[in-house]
């Protein structure tokens, strides 16, 4: 962990010194109890001192139990730092900004950006930081998102569809922009990004706030225990020191898991971060962990977004090399993914490498309009077309012509498997058919596969037909999908699914998968998108990657996984206090009980000492633990609940025993 | 220890287990309103009932008012009772002519048996009229079992529906609990009771002449039909007062066995009704292994210590004899001491031995099964209530560490569930630990001790922990009818009984609202060893933590003291 550096380590330590404030302790109820423990037995030092009685139990109490509050503020202070510094820096970028607002009569005019408000049209030339979040609505820029990804690749947004959302802060490296602005001051991205970071606007997750709850009520119980406890000892004749019974409550409370409490939640939403997403609460991320359902989208999550051409099928009579030389042709002007990919596998097939194949002169090329469902190319004479069998068919039948009953089969084949076929003609001679294929990206079978196995179903939504759907599906090992799916589809989806008891992840980036988003229990927006869906989710991952969703998933659950090791491990190192302090308050009187000093600790005094020491060893010595997380590793639930018990239950049986075993005896060297 | 000893626990279990099954289902059907073989016997009394009562069947109630009725039930009961107690003495069938009992002893005994605790300050047959016995403590016996049974009803409803604001009715389900399980139940049992000796009559007391020529009076009374409620419903409250040590109440081995299982039968067919009622059957077993093992543990370290020779006696050169103090030949060492392990597990606390008599590290494990709350079995539907308690706390921590919002039978657990689980199991134990300490700090408590140092200390923790779980057994070394005792331990009693139950109803209300999240390769699997490695684990750390200085200063030090032949 590069936290534990000198550059953070000081000032975190004039931190937890600032934190022993007990206004703003309370706000950590253990530890409170903890330093009020330490005033009294500071007091108890004092009066011993005066009045000549021994001060070394007291002294020695005291010293340990002010260093538990410092350690436990320590570790928030550490968790905290990196994040203010993010701040600080993200704060300073804002500042800096300048509009060149529109105003209603045309005029440009510069303002700060503070006062931009919703709604409002600004300018942004080449070289410009752009003042706030908005979306594009004229022109193409080529953008430097780095001040807020890290991503030092430029991207590039334009007006019009799903990539129109630009971001406060970041820089425009080539073209002018209009921008349209999204959000008024305070709630930009911005704004919550430093919100965030900073901790300030942190609310308690449910778990969170029932792990409080636990902790609070151990704390009352051992209070309970360890205020009762004289009563009983003055009944069977002995008295137990003031010292000693702030020592014993000390070490039985959750002291552990309540001073890294705060922490293990800072350093969660702080690796989120580190991952390049920005968790609008840190409810959001936990909530990750829960899911059991994630919504992907076909285009640009599933495949690479375009078919590809993949297979060329000749009618009967018709030689393979026409086909896909016309094919090629008719596709050579076609700037679509498609119409390329045709064009590449065209050269392929023919053994023609770079530029050889030109434009025929005197060619004219017929652009794919929603009309005609077709393209083409007018050359030499001939008239090429490629497109749907739909299309084509009606082209034929204006001339009293129809499809031979190979291509029919051809047609279905391709469709049968799931991918799409263009059917060639040339002056209505059909040629044959290309198989446009969709490809499913490298490495999503493997994410999703990994996704079952820690149980999560993955539903593919997508606008194709069944066919295409169900081949795509079995190729990526999705567990579900929807074909013909409409934009609203996504929305009652989700409802279906929340109305069975699942929570539901969703991926987005278009507009119209805001109201999905919205519904979704976690909603991660890709920072591409536009900015509806950018609000309406409660994530937003900066590298636009849509399987990132299972990176959160695994610091939602390692975010949990350590809150509950810890508190394990905090409540089991109880038994081993008992046995280091109850024998030592009552052998005194009671020499038979020292059967109970398993650990054979060398003298009462030693005994309380030790426990107290190790209870504030612990702290320091789990910050790793608790900034890095314990590891979530994708085993079966058993699996991974055996270990954790193992190491955090059992080992937190046995770890204090030996712990306060060594103690005992430096004590006794010293 | 005889093998057939053991033989026979074995046989005896595997009946109880056997028969825990069969009205485990029964039960689910009653409770879920189908028909069973007794509807056409019954149903037309229920339905006679409820239209007396002016009930409507079919109602469901919100949690809230499901709490309402208990709590409003509850203090009718204390109201009524204590007048009958007081005013016994103008009442009919009371050929002793009892005198009216004292308010606070009254009031002391009402709580105690609406409670279902059925903790005796008093000797039984020198106190209380047939009438009392009968028309107050007996019905007592009946409701206080069923309308516990009703509550846990309630928080198994909070886990099988979803997204609904009702938790059933808590008339329908008391009423349903009395007519269709603890009347049929009590009869047959009284039936055989009585089939072995035990008395049923209302004859005044008997004079006899002893052997030796002295006189003894006899008590008479109807005690087969109390009895077989006072165990069905873990009631425990004896109709004499050294309850069923005495022959009239427990005459033979036979008998013993019928009572014993008895104490246990309802129980433990609560929570295989529970499975049965998630329409997962595996999760009811589950439970009940957890409940079983931990049973065994007890049992087991009970049967070490008193069968191990005392060294006391050892000393006085006396060998080949066991710890027979308090218990009573015709059972033996290991029936007492299975008797003893049963009734505080349960809520029962009806008594076969002395437990007082026990070795201090017997006596320890008696006052854990009810320290923790009786939940191991537990009472009449409030023992699968705390081990429910049990349960959330140690999903909560596991659900954790694998990463989940805590959950269990698919709903998910936040802080809600949590304050009022912790209230519930915590509440009760700090109680006991507080007045335990109070009352051995100052004198009307440590008036009322029959024995010093560290036996004295257990008998007060022993009353404390018996009042808090509702148990009702006592150390009998401890005079509790005392101002001080009656009152303190009436805080006990109704702290064990309304901290456990009102947050059960609130957590049902809560969790009927929420949806069934379906199982997933993600979600923790309850039904298994893990599960019962982890309930188990959570309940006897919350025990030891929570008990450890008391008990290293009481039962374990007396223990040290007699390893050293210590005496005082």
């Amino acid at each position: 962990m590069n936290l534990l550096r000198s550059e953070f380590i000081l000032p975190s330590l004039k931190e937890s010194v600032k934190k022993l404030n007990p206004f703003t302790l309370c706000k950590n109820p253990v530890m409170f109890v903890v330093e009020i423990g330490s005033v009294i037995t500071t007091v108890v030092t004092l009066r011993n001192f005066f009045s000549g009685e021994s001060v070394f139990l007291p002294l020695q109490v005291s010293i340990w139990l002010w260093a538990t509050v410092i350690f436990a503020n320590f570790a928030e202070s550490l968790a905290e730092i990196k994040g203010k510094a993010r701040a600080e820096s993200l704060r300073s970028t804002k500042n800096l900004l300048i509009a060149t607002r529109i105003s209603e009569s045309g005029k440009e005019e510069q303002v700060n950006a503070a006062l931009l408000k919703k709604g409002d049209i600004i300018v942004v030339h080449e070289g410009d930081t752009i003042p706030g979040d908005g979306d594009i609505i004229q022109g193409t820029g080529l953008i430097d998102e780095s001040a807020i990804t890290g991503e030092s690749a430029p991207v590039i947004r334009e007006s019009g569809g799903d990539r129109c959302g630009v971001t406060g802060g970041t820089k425009l490296l080539s073209g002018n922009i209009k921008i349209r602005i999204a959000v008024n001051q305070g709630e930009s991205f911005l704004d919550s990004m430093i919100k965030m970071v900073e901790g300030a606007k942190r609310q308690k997750s449910p778990n969170e706030a029932a792990m409080d709850i636990l902790i609070i009520a151990l704390t009352i119980l051992f209070l309970i225990v360890v205020v009762t406890l004289p009563a009983f000892a003055k009944y069977m004749g002995l008295s137990i020191s003031i010292t000693v019974l702030v020592s014993l409550l000390v070490c039985l409370m959750p002291t552990t898991i309540g001073g890294l409490l705060p922490a293990i939640g800072i350093a969660g939403m702080d690796r989120v971060l580190q991952h390049n997403v920005i968790a609008m609460s840190g409810r959001a991320i936990e909530a990750a962990g829960d899911v059991n359902i994630v919504l992907l989208d076909k285009t640009g999550t599933i495949t690479l977004g375009n078919r590809m051409a993949s297979e060329f099928i000749p009618a009967d009579g018709v030689d393979m090399k026409l086909l896909i030389e016309d094919a090629m042709y008719s596709s050579l002007a076609d700037e679509t993914p498609e119409g390329r990919s045709i064009v590449i596998l065209a050269k392929k097939e023919l053994g023609i490498h770079g530029g050889d194949i030109r434009q025929p002169e005197d060619s004219a090329f017929i652009p794919f309009t929603p009309e005609t469902a077709m393209s083409g190319i007018d050359m030499q004479g001939k008239k090429i077309r490629k497109g749907s069998l739909q299309a084509i068919e009606e082209l034929l039948k204006k001339n009293n012509l129809v499809i031979p009953d190979k291509i029919y089969t051809a047609v279905d084949q391709v469709s049968m498997a799931g991918d799409t076929p263009l059917v060639v003609v040339s002056d209505n001679v059909v040629l044959g058919v290309v198989r446009l294929k969709d490809i499913v990206k490298s490495g999503i079978a493997a994410r999703i596969a990994q996704l079952r196995n820690i149980g999560i179903k993955s539903v593919m939504i997508t606008g194709d037909t069944h066919l295409t759907a169900a081949s795509i599906a079995a190729e990526a090992g999705l567990d579900d999908f929807i074909a013909q799916a409409k934009p609203e589809t996504k929305l009652t989806l989700i409802r279906k699914y929340q109305n069975l008891g699942n929570l539901v992840a969703m991926i987005g980036d278009g507009t119209n998968d805001a109201p999905a988003l919205a519904q979704a229990d976690v909603a991660v927006a890709m920072n591409a998108g536009t900015q509806a869906a950018r609000e309406a989710a409660n994530m937003i991952d900066l590298d636009s990657s849509p399987t990132k969703l299972l990176d959160i998933v695994e610091i939602g659950k390692e975010i949990l996984i350590t809150r509950g090791a810890l508190t394990t491990f905090s409540i089991a190192n109880d038994v081993a206090k008992y046995f280091a302090i109850i024998p030592a308050i009552f052998a005194v009187k009671y020499p038979a009980l020292g059967v109970l000093n398993i650990m054979r600790l060398e003298s009462a005094e030693s005994a309380v000492l030790s426990a107290v020491i190790f209870n504030a060893l612990v702290i320091p010595a789990l910050i790793p633990v608790a900034l890095r997380g314990v590891k979530y590793s994708v085993t079966s639930v058993s699996a991974l609940l055996r270990r954790n018990l193992l190491i955090y239950g059992f080992g937190g049986i046995i770890l204090p025993f030996i712990g306060i075993k060594l103690i005992d005896m430096l004590i006794k060297v010293v | 220890m005889k093998l057939i000893d053991i033989a026979a626990l074995l046989i005896f279990f595997t009946a109880l287990i056997s028969a825990s099954l069969v009205l485990g289902k029964y039960m689910m059907k009653v409770f879920s309103g189908s028909k069973t073989f007794m509807t056409p016997v019954i149903h037309p009394i229920e339905r006679l009932i409820y239209k007396v009562c002016s009930i409507d069947e079919s109602s469901e109630m919100t949690w809230k008012s499901y709490a309402f009725g208990f709590i409003l039930f509850n203090i009718a009961g204390i109201i009524l009772l204590t007048a009958i107690q007081v005013a016994q003495g103008y009442l009919p069938l009371n050929p002793q002519k009892l005198p009216g009992v004292k308010w606070d002893s009254a009031l002391n005994t009402a709580i105690s048996f609406v409670t279902n605790t059925n903790w005796q300050g008093y000797s039984g047959e020198m106190t209380m009229s047939y009438f009392t016995q009968m028309t107050g403590l007996t019905v007592q016996n009946f409701v206080s079992a069923g309308i516990g049974m009703a509550a846990g009803l309630a928080l198994i409803r909070g886990f099988t529906r979803k997204e609904s604001a009702t938790v059933g009715n808590i008339w329908v389900d008391m009423i349903r609990s009395i007519l269709y399980v603890l009347i049929p139940l009590s009869i047959i049992t009284a039936v055989i009771l009585m089939s072995q000796g035990v008395i049923q009559n209302f004859h005044s007391y008997v004079t006899a002449e002893t052997l030796e020529g002295g006189k003894q009076i006899l008590p008479m009374g109807p005690a087969a039909s109390q009895i077989a409620i006072k165990q069905l419903g873990t009631n425990g409250g004896g109709f004499f007062n050294v309850n069923s040590a005495h022959p009239f109440e427990n005459p033979t081995f036979i008998s013993n066995l019928v009572e014993n299982f008895s104490i246990l039968l309802i129980p433990c067919a609560f929570v295989f009704m529970f499975g049965y009622m998630l329409n997962n059957r595996k999760q009811g077993q589950t439970i009940f292994i957890t409940m079983t093992l931990l049973f065994a543990i007890g049992l087991s370290l009970v049967l070490w210590s008193d069968y191990r020779i005392n060294p006391l006696y050892e000393n006085a050169g006396i060998t080949n004899v066991q710890n027979m103090e308090g218990k009573e030949t015709r059972f033996g060492m290991f029936w007492s001491s299975v008797w003893s392990e049963s009734t505080t597990v349960t809520s029962n606390g009806s008594v076969n031995s002395m437990h007082d008599s026990y070795m201090p590290l017997a006596g320890m494990v008696q006052m854990f099964n009810m320290g923790i709350g009786e939940v191991i079995y537990g009472g009449a539907g409030v023992g699968l209530i705390g081990f429910l308690f049990y349960v959330i706390l140690a999903m909560f921590v596991a659900g954790l560490m694998i990463g989940r919002t805590p959950e269990f039978m698919g709903k998910k657990f936040g802080p809600y569930e949590m304050g009022m689980s912790l209230v519930a199991l915590l509440l009760p134990m700090c109680t006991a630990v507080i007045l335990a300490s109070i009352a051995v700090s100052i004198q009307p408590g440590l008036s009322s001790l029959n024995n010093p140092s560290a036996h004295g200390l257990s008998e007060i923790l022993y009353a404390y922990f018996s009042a808090v779980g509702n148990n009702g057994s006592a150390f009998a070394g401890l005079n509790a009818n005392t101002l001080f005792y009656n009152s303190t331990l009436s805080i006990a009693l109704l702290a064990g009984r309304f901290a456990t139950v009102l947050p059960a109803i609130a957590i049902a209300g809560s969790l009927a609202q929420k949806k069934i999240v379906p199982d997933s390769a993600a979600t923790f699997p309850t039904r298994g060893i893990l599960f019962v490695a982890v309930v188990a684990g959570v309940i006897i750390i919350m025990g030891a933590l929570t008990f450890f200085p008391v008990f290293a200063l009481g039962p374990v030090l007396e223990h040290l003291f007699v390893q050293q032949s210590l005496s005082f």
